[in-house]
């Protein structure tokens, strides 16, 4: 009976490890959550928030705006793609191929499709940095997590919704259009959000595409002039891009202290997304279920 | 009248949909032939071999489309893998005793609690985690071991640690809970200890998917390009030791890129870089394909 004393010993003293291991690390995410929001507000001066050169009112008007931007192009391309691989790909090489594709997209280093964005958007165009280039990039991250969630949402449609609605005369794309997609909405959207949130922090794919500096005239409505707000070819720096900036271009005595609250803004921005994809997806289903 | 025009929407709709799934083939082909188009200028325009990237240490492109200059990277390889390798030595340990936690020893707390935490962490960007790590833990380690500068390998090995800590986690622990509950049943009928199933049916069990959760850990570590070049003091020398500021791929596309002429041979040699890092990512892709093929576990992630 030895043996099996040494065992539970050895148990009890491996689950005290898991338990402390995993406290441990509760601890320390918790810990940094607070120490970046602690010190972003420990540091908070009013003109932080302010539209102006020294505020990063710009910056976040700019990182919101790139979120847009960017899931304008990968909204529709993402879902398209999900539902062609959940409706009409055919199994066989070429759908294996694309399935590969997305994986690759969805595992590029940033700074690679950063590069690629500079060289497509920019460079070939001859342009100057600017939002829409690094829309387009942020786009290329994102656009294999919304395919992937719209794919894996219509897959998981009871087959009884698309043989309800072929059966009643319905065709394949009224099925598709009128049916499937509106049930698979409320994932749709909880995919959508999250990458929405993943924009957000976004830092190395926009260093070459969507710039590092921002000029705007907050009068200056001209959508074409460089100054306007809502001139989506002009640079744009966003709060991401800011924090790194502070680091590397340090000229301002007050550099830290916007970084710092830069960094708590950016926190609450992607919690807040985060959670709010969690709660709206969650309620959604239940809506759902509850309808049936 | 209206069936002819049905008839014509739902093949309007499936070409258009077909094409955008097409275009995704389309765009990810461009960023490779892209890639390969300019990386691989290093060595058919200015004459360098691969052998001279791969293992020289020489690094001094000359920034014109002269040439002339060398381009050994080798620094800034050892420096990718020196920091990806000590954040995996730190994170892998910490991930499994965490996703075993989550799955084994109290899943209730996992799911309500622990599981929405680290995905809430996944999602934090990478300069928030750099920031910290050069306000925070640069100066502490500068003070702890007593050097001139706090940058070093081991401040990138713990910012990567900490970023893709989250990342291995959720994939190990999913293939945790894939292992069929026959199997701990049968082992706890048997007579065994909640840490002989652990460590002898399940772990074994769920293997591919953890070397899966290591590889993905390992890919984000590699492409990450801003929280590393903070802390690591961007310096063009090998690591001493771990406490030796170094330099590393991503650190170096990032700064240098900006600066440099379009086409010249710097530009290029940092192209190469960059194709590099794009054949390392499809590399890790291709062993997860490897891994999963192998072990015959799905990972079911549409859950």
């Amino acid at each position: 009976m030895k043996a099996n004393e040494k065992a539970k010993r050895v148990d009890r003293v491996m689950t005290w490890i898991f338990v402390a291991v995993a406290g441990f690390f509760i601890l320390l995410l918790i810990a940094f959550a607070l120490l970046v929001i602690g010190r972003g507000i420990a540091g908070f001066e009013p003109y932080m928030l302010s539209f102006t050169r020294d505020g990063i009112g710009n910056q976040l008007f700019n990182t919101v705006y790139l979120v847009v931007l960017a899931l304008l192009f990968s909204v529709p391309l993402g879902i398209a793609t999900g539902v062609y691989l959940a409706e009409y790909a055919k199994p066989g090489k070429v759908t294996h191929f694309l399935s590969i594709c997305i994986e690759t997209l969805s595992s590029l280093p940033s700074i690679v499709v950063g590069l690629f964005g500079y060289l497509v958007f920019i460079v070939m165009v001859g342009a100057q940095w600017n939002l829409v280039s690094g829309a387009l990039a942020v786009s290329i991250l994102n656009l294999p997590l919304i395919a992937t969630t719209t794919k894996d949402a219509m897959e998981s449609m009871p087959k009884g919704y698309r043989m309800g609605s072929m059966g009643l005369g319905a065709t394949h794309w009224q099925t598709i259009r009128r049916v499937l997609l509106p049930a698979c909405m409320p994932r749709i959207l909880t995919g959508i959000i999250l990458a929405a949130g993943r924009v957000f922090g976004e830092a190395a794919a926009l260093l070459y595409t969507a710039g590092m500096s921002t000029d705007i005239n907050w009068s200056n409505w001209d959508i074409t002039s460089p100054t306007c707000p809502l001139n989506p070819f002009r640079p744009g720096e966003t709060l991401a891009l800011h924090i790194w900036a502070s680091r590397t271009e340090a000229i301002r005595p007050d550099a830290a202290q916007i970084a710092n609250f830069s960094s708590a803004v950016l926190l609450i921005l992607v919690f807040a997304f985060s959670i709010g994809a969690r709660v709206l997806g969650r309620r959604m289903e239940r809506k759902l279920a509850g309808g049936k | 009248m209206k069936e002819k025009s049905l008839f014509w929407k739902e093949h309007f709709w499936h070409g258009l949909i077909s094409c955008c799934g097409l275009f995704v083939i389309v765009l990810t082909l461009a960023i490779g032939a892209f890639l390969v188009y300019k990386g691989s200028g290093t060595f058919t325009t200015y004459g360098h071999s691969i052998f001279e990237f791969l293992f020289s240490s020489d690094w001094s492109p000359v920034d014109s489309s002269k040439g002339g200059g060398s381009v050994g990277a080798a620094i800034f390889i050892v420096g990718s893998v020196s920091t990806c390798g000590l954040a995996l030595l730190i994170a892998t340990p910490f991930s499994l005793a965490a996703a075993i936690f989550m799955s084994e020893i109290s899943p209730k707390l996992g799911t309500r609690f622990f599981r929405p935490a680290v995905e809430l962490f996944v999602g934090i960007p990478s300069v928030i985690y750099g920031w910290v790590g050069l306000t925070t833990l640069v100066p502490a380690i500068r003070d702890l071991f007593d050097l001139n500068v706090g940058y070093s390998v081991l401040a990138a090995g713990i910012v990567l640690a900490i970023m893709i800590f989250p990342t291995i986690t959720s994939v190990v622990t999913d293939a945790i809970k894939s292992v069929p509950n026959d199997y701990r049943k049968a082992a706890y009928g048997l007579g065994a200890t909640r840490w002989q199933v652990i460590y002898q049916i399940v772990m074994p069990a769920a293997k591919p998917g953890v070397f899966t959760g290591i590889i993905m850990g390992l890919a984000r570590a590699f492409g990450e390009a801003l929280a590393v070049a903070m802390v690591i003091g961007r310096m063009r020398a090998f690591p001493t030791s771990i406490l030796s500021p170094t330099t590393n791929l991503t650190a170096a596309i990032a700064s240098d890129m900006g600066g440099s002429m379009d086409g010249g041979e710097y530009n290029t040699a940092l192209w190469t870089m960059a194709l590099l890092l794009f054949l390392i990512s499809l590399l890790f892709i291709f062993i997860i394909h490897r891994i999963v093929g192998k072990g015959g576990v799905e990972k079911n992630e549409s859950k």
